[in-house]
């Protein structure tokens, strides 16, 4: 998952050619308080209009709490965005509270149960009540750690090997896990020490991680190489895919794989487990298909 | 409606400053890609704002080739400062 | 007496015989840094001279003070291979009633060679000479100023020039030998303060790009060139300088090391980066008409197997020996490419010149493999069009595209396809790339040219490709 600053057009435009999994456009930290209406609309602008292909689209709102919140769900929503990620997240009420936001907005745009949420734990209560926070809604997505806010909540700094988070990086994998969903680590901000950053990405990966969070486009071949997917994971791929094609043969819009019910989210990760077993060599473009 | 602006002058972004006029909009367009597609920037300038009901102003565009999604959401910001309507509830 | 060489400017104008219509010539070899062409053409007006044709190997922003001469009358008709800046604007809107003559640097030299151009008296500037004209680019002494390396583009001008003068800031005792350009061929050596503005000629230390495009775009350049089916131990490379190209040779290189390929020449531009693999025994012999920075022009003072060659040897397409029909692989840029994969590397996309032909023609049709990186945009630019504005380089000698969002294979190479497309690589359509851009930024109004013409392209055979309008 790739941070994009929501100000920032140019790298909005083609945030989307190096290939990462998913592309967050922030209208939170990386946003002047001066900038937020404008950077709205380049968000809700963009979502509309440019071809981000596959790629998943998440946008980060700011807290419901501040003046830009709830303008910010109408936006995303009426752009039809993939994931709302929610910063700060610390109860299953404020999920709640997303929750109703978003389903107003749908509403009234006629599109109901479509967008997902994603939240973003960054504090020592959210750890705390991270499975609530993860089962507070069926629209949740996946549960992400935020670090910076985090550590600076412990009241401690972030170190290079990362102690300072073990216990969060790891309640948030027991809650995704738990819970039945995704989980992504915090980023890396030096992008100088890629040595590092390997480490961090493969200590993440032990840990049952599903991705990693990224600032840089020269920051996703190392996370592609460690996270190479697996027999298991491709042979899942497939059979979603294999579930949409199945679908469209008999006309259907609904895709169901084993019996459950397939988002596109889901679909999207299908197809992006493939690409990258592809990219890696570990099933050639004619297996793929 | 007061004069306002939005934008950057950053590659790929544009800078939108909106000033209010009696009669019509006047728009002014510096752009390197003005030759081929002074045209479709002025365009979509217009069609913004006739969109947001503002009819009567003279905008300054200064264009670092900016996609039309760019273009649109910079001067509908600038008109939003500019009027102080929001295109948002609340 | 002895010594008769040793003059002034002035004198050694007047000793030429120059006479207002004759053509003269220059080298570009301080680049940006370039001080020989402004000095000598001041001269020239100063002392009345008219109607001359400026034929230099190429010319830069440095040189706009030439619209003045060009508006008074002095020079009235310019060949080149390039043309940057607000001269190059100035021309484009029709400053000049002659259109300036656009050669590759293969072109240019075997038309010198052929005597297609005749040059009358040739400036060449050099970083040392001794007082009979052997003269170099390389330094000779501790005073050493003005460092250029290779002198490759001035060689056909010192030995076809009829009157050959020697410009310096560094006069050293003779015997200034190794020098490319020999006492035998020189009329007069000139001492000047300086030739070159040193911080101008060349770039400093290596730096490679951060830029993510480039190295998005350099690392799917290097995959074509590992996957080629080329790329086998004796194998021999040309690249460009920018971003992207110098990147490319960085990841070549990892992967020349993993497999335990070494490359027999490294040919054109030499960089640090193409020194950096001679010098680890990846590359063997480094051929230099052009030390595009520091490391290079002090490593061909040095090295004996970095040689310097002229720009005829380089690459001539009239004379069989010289080195591009060696080349297996070249890596260059564009402007534009378009669907029939013509390339423009000399008018933007306002209808305004800004760039060179370069070695663009000459190594594309002489190598095995001509690899073209470009990103499909530069902002709202588009470089994969459905007609290029200007035809520089002909779509039968380019033979892969690479983009950000895909490679393209001409059809005329399938068998380059099959293995690319086996290797992984995302091949495309080269229409599906131009229809991509128009996607994303919609179709460009038509340029608004006018009907004068203010170029000529020509071809490396000595036809004409091409001719340049003048933009309103």
């Amino acid at each position: 998952m790739m941070f994009v600053p929501g100000n920032n057009p140019g790298m909005m435009a083609d945030a989307h050619i190096y290939g990462p999994d998913s592309i967050m456009l922030d209208l939170e930290d990386s946003v002047t308080m001066a900038e937020k209406d404008a950077a709205r609309l380049l968000v809700y602008n963009a979502l509309k209009t440019i071809d981000y292909g596959t790629t998943e689209m998440v946008v980060r709102i700011n807290p419901l709490n501040t003046p830009y919140g709830k303008k910010d769900v109408e936006a995303v929503v009426k752009a039809g965005v993939d994931v709302i990620r929610m910063p700060k997240t610390e109860t299953a009420d404020e999920v709640r509270e997303l929750e109703a936001e978003i389903l107003k907005v749908e509403t009234e745009i006629g599109r109901v149960g479509e967008t997902q949420i994603m939240a973003a734990i960054e504090s020592a209560l959210g750890i705390v009540n991270a499975y609530a926070i993860a089962t507070a809604s069926k629209r949740m997505m996946g549960i992400a750690l935020g670090a910076e806010d985090y550590s600076a909540n412990l009241k401690t700094n972030r170190t290079p090997g990362g102690a300072e988070l073990l216990l969060a990086r790891e309640q948030i994998v027991v809650a995704a896990r738990a819970a039945g969903i995704a989980c992504f680590d915090t980023v890396y901000s030096n992008l100088d020490d890629m040595e590092t950053f390997r480490k961090e990405v493969e200590l993440i990966k032990t840990l049952g991680f599903d991705g990693k969070s990224i600032i840089n486009p020269r920051q996703i071949e190392v996370v592609n190489s460690v996270f190479v997917p697996t027999e298991k994971e491709i042979n899942k791929a497939r059979a979603v895919i294999a579930g949409i094609k199945e679908a469209r043969a008999k006309g259907s819009g609904v895709i169901s794989v084993n019996g459950k019910m397939v988002d596109r989210p889901v679909v999207l990760r299908a197809e992006r487990t493939i690409a990258l077993a592809v990219a890696a060599g570990v099933i050639s473009e004619e297996e793929a298909l | 409606m007061k004069e306002a602006s939005a934008g950057t002058l950053e590659s790929g972004d544009i800078l939108i400053q909106i000033a209010p006029a009696q009669k019509g909009l006047e728009i002014e367009l510096q752009s390197s890609v003005a030759a081929q597609f002074g045209r479709q920037i002025k365009t979509v300038i217009k069609d913004t704002l006739e969109g947001l009901g503002v009819d009567n102003a003279y905008v300054k565009a200064v264009d670092k080739g900016a996609l039309d999604c760019t273009i649109r959401a910079r001067v509908t910001a600038a008109a939003v400062r500019a009027t102080g309507k929001d295109v948002w509830k609340d | 007496m002895r010594n008769t060489k040793l003059v002034s400017l002035e004198e050694a104008i007047r000793r030429s015989g120059l006479k207002d219509g004759m053509t003269i010539s220059f080298h570009h070899h301080f680049r940006g840094g370039d001080k020989v062409v402004n000095m000598v053409v001041d001269k020239l007006a100063e002392m009345g001279f008219k109607n001359l044709h400026l034929a230099a190997s190429s010319l830069s922003d440095v040189h706009a003070p030439l619209i003045e001469h060009i508006k008074n009358g002095v020079i009235t008709k310019i060949s080149t291979s390039g043309l940057r800046g607000t001269l190059a604007d100035a021309i484009s809107r029709g400053l000049m009633e002659e259109p300036v003559v656009f050669r590759s640097h293969g072109g240019r030299g075997s038309a010198i060679a052929n005597g297609e151009i005749k040059i009358d008296v040739a400036f060449l500037g050099a970083s040392a000479s001794d007082e009979l004209g052997n003269a170099c680019g390389v330094p000779r002494s501790e005073n050493a100023k003005s460092i250029c390396g290779s002198l490759g583009y001035a060689l056909p001008d010192a030995r076809y020039a009829s009157h050959v003068v020697v410009l310096t800031d560094d006069l050293v005792p003779y015997p200034n030998l190794p020098s490319g350009i020999r006492a035998a061929d020189v009329e007069s050596v000139v001492v000047v303060d300086s030739v070159g503005d040193s911080s101008k000629i060349s770039a400093g230390a290596i730096r490679d790009s951060k830029n993510p495009r480039d190295i998005l775009l350099a690392k799917s350049a290097a995959k074509v060139v590992i996957n080629s089916g080329l790329f086998q131990d004796g194998f021999s490379i040309q690249t460009g300088t920018g971003g992207a190209s110098l990147a490319v040779v960085k990841y070549i290189r990892e992967e020349m090391i993993n497999r335990g390929i070494k490359a027999s020449f490294a040919l054109g531009g030499i960089t640090a980066h193409m020194v950096k693999l001679h010098e680890e025994g990846l590359i063997g012999t480094l051929i230099d008409v052009q030390s595009f920075d520091k490391v290079a022009a002090e490593n061909i003072a040095k090295d004996p197997s970095h040689v310097e060659v002229s720009a005829v040897e380089y690459a001539s397409g009239q004379h069989l020996g010289s080195a591009t029909h060696a080349l297996d692989i070249v890596i260059l840029s564009a402007l534009e490419v378009d669907t029939d994969f013509n390339v423009n590397v000399l008018v933007g996309s306002d209808g305004i010149i800004r760039g060179a032909i370069g070695g663009h023609q000459d190594t594309a049709a002489d190598s095995a493999l001509s690899i073209i990186v470009c990103p499909l945009l530069r902002g709202r630019i588009p470089c994969v069009v459905p007609h290029v504005t200007t035809l520089i380089t002909p779509g039968k000698s380019v033979d892969v595209v690479v983009t950000e969002y895909g490679v393209a294979v001409n059809p005329g190479r399938p068998e380059v396809r099959d293995r690319l497309v086996a290797a992984g690589v995302h091949v495309v359509d080269i229409q599906d790339l131009a229809k991509k851009a128009e996607s994303i930024i919609g179709t460009p109004d038509p340029l608004p040219f006018g009907d004068k013409v203010v170029g000529v392209v020509m071809n490396r055979d000595g036809s004409v490709l091409d001719k340049i309008y003048n933009i309103k």
